[in-house]
This record gives structure tokens, sequence and C-alpha cells, in this order.
């Protein structure tokens, strides 16, 4: 049913979003690595004057095992506003819910609730059928409809992915984005400069060079990823390729400015394959093209082989493994996990080219092993990976898991499960909640989504 | 009276964001232009116009080879269906595209317009435009009448759009800013569906 007056967790403009009411729940996707239990959609209090604060007080069993839930998102948010094609009188109500592994995609209420519920299965024979993919992964709510990434092919084919759409009324997968693909065949993440239509996306792998576990070969041999793709938003077609060269292995997360007059934005490179270091990296506008520069270089930590998981032992060094970022609803922080040594990096990046380091958390860690402060006797495994911001950007929330097979292979004692919430002072600088605690009875939590969005859920097409 | 409706239906027209004052607003604060918003504006009444003025012309001229209520009835009832279908039915207009020319600009005013029926919530006005000004079928003066009735229709109903687009969009540009969509967008879509319900509901009662 649309609503009288626009959905209240809808806003014109960024500024607008960021004076809005803080979060009171928090949707945090869990899954079981060993499929024999379902996976969840856990939620967690974030209200600070709740008695429950901090812990899980929801939960939703999916009805199948196996799916390896990663990232979701909202049927509907800001931009619905735009100008070109409103609804603002939508709901912002639905969870969209891929299983990276499954290929099944979820729909889930959250009115009025507050474990959801699911009220919609899409089997992979759909996602296949009508879009030719498999292995979903990114959803954003376009002003026309759900744009869901996905890394796979499908009828046995391992690529190329891409992009699926999907109708945001009755979820039913229309078909593939792309009318003209180019060169790309690798697929990941996505997001856009709605006010320019640009569409832009970036490179992990196939399924057959990820679900098993990262392949040395493969990445020695510079095979991920390492190209960012912008596309005509409107037509539908590739534009242009961007190469941040080889060495660079996985472009994954891209986070675009939120004013949108800006034209660039950050993307997260997981590993040079040179020097074992991370990066971020800015794309922008230069004259007619795309470009990117580095921005951000974090160097690995030297280490022991008898620290060291069998896979890095050779290396005598942990990298960073910069395998998430976000840039807080204001453009002004943006946040870089680095889940190989077990940091939380916080950035004022006023001016994006030039960033400076302002805050920084250490929790666990490949050799740190650094505890929760509310559990200062406990070393704590895997690191801050999925982080989500809040609207106002006072909060931040961390999850530890990566990808199950991967979690493996860098934590090969167990990763854990655990999520941490951290406080953003003025000016910079991050601690760790104390009070903040929530237990996913063993699952693995991998994203995070703020009831009435967050910094990485809502598009503005107002500056 | 019949101006006082087709002025009206105007003002409600360009009261609706969704018509174009909107995007003329988001293309101005995009480029930090109010010269942008300014020619932006007169275009997308020209779109409105054009999908009117269709309507104005296919009912003059159906008008003038029917008899006498045959098009206003058939009109009617169909109108009728088409607002009790926009009212139940949850589809928006889909687009995607921000950055358009002012030509582009236009079209989209025209197809967004066309969409939502803007010139058939006109039917009732049209539809007697036609009977006063046709003493009989078939006849190339009954033709010339409706057809230069019925864009005159057109042309009073955009102007009256124009103006009210134009005041609000000038209003929230330079003074309101867009927050006020937050607590002041009514869901027009709702009315909408039911003065065309109405509409329909009119035309026919009148050319029973």
């Amino acid at each position: 049913m649309s609503l009288w007056k626009p959905d209240p967790t809808f806003y014109p403009s960024p500024r607008d979003a960021a004076s809005g009411p803080r979060e009171k729940l928090a949707y945090v996707g869990a899954f079981d690595r060993s499929a024999e239990r379902p996976d969840a959609i856990t939620v967690v209090d974030t209200d600070p004057e709740s008695p429950s604060y901090g812990t899980v007080v929801g939960w939703t069993d999916l009805p199948h095992t196996g799916d390896e839930l990663h990232h979701f998102g909202w049927n509907a948010c800001s931009s619905a506003l735009c100008p070109y094609a409103p609804h603002p009188h939508t709901e912002r109500r639905y969870l969209i819910v891929p299983g990276l592994r499954s290929s099944r995609i979820y729909v889930l209420d959250t009115k009025d609730r507050v474990a959801p519920e699911v009220v919609k299965v899409l089997q992979p024979e759909e996602l296949a059928k009508r879009a030719g993919y498999s292995r979903p992964h990114t959803v954003h709510c376009g002003p026309d409809g759900l744009y869901v990434s996905a890394l796979g092919g499908a009828n046995g084919e391992d690529g190329p992915g891409g992009i699926a759409l999907l109708d945001h009324r009755s979820f039913e997968v229309l078909g593939r984005f792309e009318v003209d693909r180019g060169s790309q065949y690798l697929a990941y993440d996505f997001w856009w400069h709605l006010n320019h239509d640009v569409l832009v996306s970036s490179e992990w792998g196939t399924p057959s060079m990820i679900e098993d576990g990262i392949v040395g070969e493969l990445l020695l041999g510079r095979q991920y990823g390492h190209r960012l793709h912008f596309w005509d938003l409107r037509r539908r077609r590739h534009l242009q390729a961007v190469d941040l060269g080889d060495q660079y292995q996985m472009a994954l997360e891209l986070r675009p400015a939120h004013d949108p007059t800006k034209t660039y934005g950050f993307v997260g490179v997981v590993v040079s394959v040179e020097d074992l270091s991370a990066s971020v990296w800015v794309w922008y506008r230069d004259g007619a093209e795309w470009a990117v520069r580095k921005v951000i270089d974090i160097p690995a930590e030297p280490a022991s082989a008898d620290d060291l998981p069998p896979v890095l032992k050779p290396f005598g060094a942990v990298p960073p493994l910069v395998t998430d970022i976000d840039l807080s609803v204001d453009d002004r922080y943006l946040y870089v996990s680095c889940w190989g040594t077990g940091e939380l990096k916080q950035y004022d990046v006023t001016n994006p080219f030039e960033p400076i380091e302002v805050g920084s958390v250490r929790l666990g860690g490949i050799v740190r092993r650094t505890p929760h402060p509310a559990r200062p006797d406990e070393p704590r495994a895997g690191g801050p990976q999925m982080v989500e911001v809040s609207r106002d950007g006072r909060r931040v929330y961390v999850t530890n898991s990566l990808y199950g097979s991967w979690d493996d292979q860098f934590y090969p004692d167990g990763v854990g499960g655990w999520m941490a919430r951290l406080d953003v002072a003025d000016g910079g600088g991050l601690t760790v909640d104390e009070r903040f605690y929530p237990d996913f009875r063993g699952l693995r939590p991998h994203q995070t989504r703020l009831q009435g969005g967050d910094a990485s859920s809502d598009s503005y097409c107002y500056p | 009276m019949t101006i006082t409706t087709v002025l009206l239906l105007g003002a409600f027209h360009g009261l609706n964001p969704a018509m174009g004052w909107l995007f003329a607003v988001a293309r101005g604060l995009q480029e930090r232009s109010r010269d942008l918003l300014l020619q932006s504006l007169p275009v997308i009444a020209l779109g409105h116009l054009g999908s009117v003025a269709l309507v104005a012309v296919v009912v003059g001229v159906t008008g003038s080879v029917l008899t006498g209520g045959v098009v206003a009835i058939g009109g009617g009832v169909l109108l009728v269906a088409f607002g009790l279908w926009r009212l139940l039915s949850r589809r928006h207009f889909r687009w995607v595209g921000m950055r358009l020319s002012l030509t582009q600009l236009a079209g989209w005013s025209f197809l967004m317009s066309s969409a939502h029926g803007a010139g058939f919530m006109l039917l009732p006005v049209l539809t007697s435009v036609e009977v006063t000004g046709a003493p009989g079928p078939h006849s190339t003066h009954a033709l010339s009448g409706a057809l230069s009735g019925g864009l005159a229709v057109a042309a009073i109903h955009t102007l009256a759009m124009f103006t009210v687009a134009g005041v609000i969009a000038v209003i929230v540009y330079e003074f309101l800013g867009v927050t006020v969509l937050r607590r002041a967008w009514f869901n027009l879509d709702r009315m909408w569906a039911v003065a065309l319900v109405a509409a329909g509901a009119i035309t026919i009662a009148t050319n029973w």
C-alpha cells in the first residue's frame, strides 16, 4: 500500500540524511559455514537507551541451508525521490537478500516486526533464465528498479558476471543490465553517480576462482580482478575500463561520493602481489575520461612464519587485506578494514586525493589477535571486515567474516563470529563500545544494514 | 465555469512534482544554476502541452466524424477505467537518466504527462467544446471549430500549469530547499487517479 506522505526514511540530500534520527535496529546477515543449519537475518538492538542494547533481539532463519548470505539491500531508498521517476510514497520495507553460494534471492518484510519474515524466494533458475547470472552479490535500489550484481554466469558457465535488474514491486527478475558489456568479464561490486547517469563496477573473480578458497597460482598469476568499469547508466552500455595495474589484485568495494554533484569515489584493493600491501584508490573524471589514482598505501606487517597460516607462511608477513571500505554520508571520513592485520583505519578525505589518517582501532588480526575490550582475556580471530557507518556518521559497526572458504584459509583455527560498535569522536578517532556485544550463536556475521538506511544503502539526487 | 475548470486542472498538474517542476529544481541544484532551472520550466511545459494537445486533437477529430455523445461517453468509460487502474495499480513511470538536453527534457515531460493521462483529465471540457462548437457531424467547419477550441483549452491549461510549476520551482529553489519534500510531498497520484475517475464520470453524465 502506498503512503500519503513520503517514507520518512527517504532523504532528498546527504545533509538531510545525516540529520535524521538514530538507528534503533541493525539487520545483520549471518551464515553457517558447515551449511547444516540455515543462515539467518539477525536483528541487533542499537538503541543505547534500551535494556537489550547490543544484543540480538530478532532472528529469522532462512528456509534453506547453504546460502552464504553476503551483501543485501533495501527494496527502496532515497533514490525514490529522484525527479525523473519519482515514487516517494512506497515504503522502505523489504530486505533483498542474496545467497552468494546458493544463488537464491530472499525478500524479507521488516514492517511492524522485529524479526523480519521471508515473503518471497527467487530460485537460482529464475536468475539464470531471465538474466543469465548466478552468485548474486550486491543489491542497490535504483530510481527505476533493483540492481543486483552477480559473480557468475548461468547454465554451467563460469562467467561473465554482471548485473541483473529486478522489478522493485514484484521482485521478479527482469533481465540483465548490460546491453553492451565491452571488455567486462569479472564482476563484484557496483554503484553509481546517479545524477551523471554513470554506473561503476569492480572485479573480484568468477565462482571457480573463489568458491574453494583463494587460489595461489591465480593470485601470483595476477588473474583476479584489477579493473574498474564505467557504464552509461541510461543506455546500459560499457563506456570505459580503467586498469589499476595487474599487481593490484582484487579491486572490490566501491564508495562513490554521496554528494550527487561530485564525480569521484573510492575503491579498495585487497593485495598487491609485489609486496602484499593493500591500497585505496580514487576514481575521478579527467576531462571526458575516467581516471584512477592511488591515495592510500597500507604496508604488510612482518611476522614469524610460525605465527602464520599455511597460505602465508612463504611470505613471512601479514598482508593488511583491505576487504571493505565505507564512506560517511557527509563524504568526510573513509573507513578502511584491514582484515588481515586486524585494524580499522579512519581517514579524513575532505580532500579525496590527500587522505589523512585520523583514527584507528585494533581488533583481532591473523597474528595480533587483539581482544575486544569487553572480553580482554580472549584473543580474537578475524578482523574488522564489513564496515557500516550510521547516517549521522557518529557510529561505525564492523563484523569479522569475509567469505567462508577464505576465512578458513586465513584463520584456520576458526574465525569466530563477532560484531563491534565503534564511537567516532569529533574530528576523528575511534573507541570500541564495551556494552555492544551480540552473540550470533555460532554463525558468521557479514553485512550490516541499519534501520532506515546507512552510509552504503542510499543514493541521493539533490545536493 | 469551463475556463475556471481548465485553469484549476492546469494548476493541479503544475503542483504535482512528478509533472516536472521538481526535475527543473534538481537540474538547477545540480549545476548550481538558476538559469538552467528557468530554461527547463518552459521546455517541460512544452512537453506537457504536446501531450494535452494530442488528446484535444484526437477528441476533436473523432468527435467530428462520430455522432453526438459517442466519443464523450466512450471516452468517459475508458477514462473511468484508466483512473481506477491508476488508483489500484502500484506501477510508476520509469525512466533512467538525469542528464537530458532540453529537447530530451521536453520528450520526458511529454511521456510523463501522457503516462499519467494528463490530457484525459480535460475530457469533460474537451467534449463540451466539441459539442458546442459543432452544429453537426461531417462538416469541416465543425472540425476546425472543435480543433481550435480544443487547442485553446490545451494552451490555457498549460499556461496555468506552467505558472504554478514555475512559482513553486523558484520558491523551492530559492527559499525552501528540497528538504520540504519530506513534509509536503503528498501522494498526488491518488488524488490524480480520483480526478481521472471523476472526469470520466462527469463526461458520461453530461453527455448521456
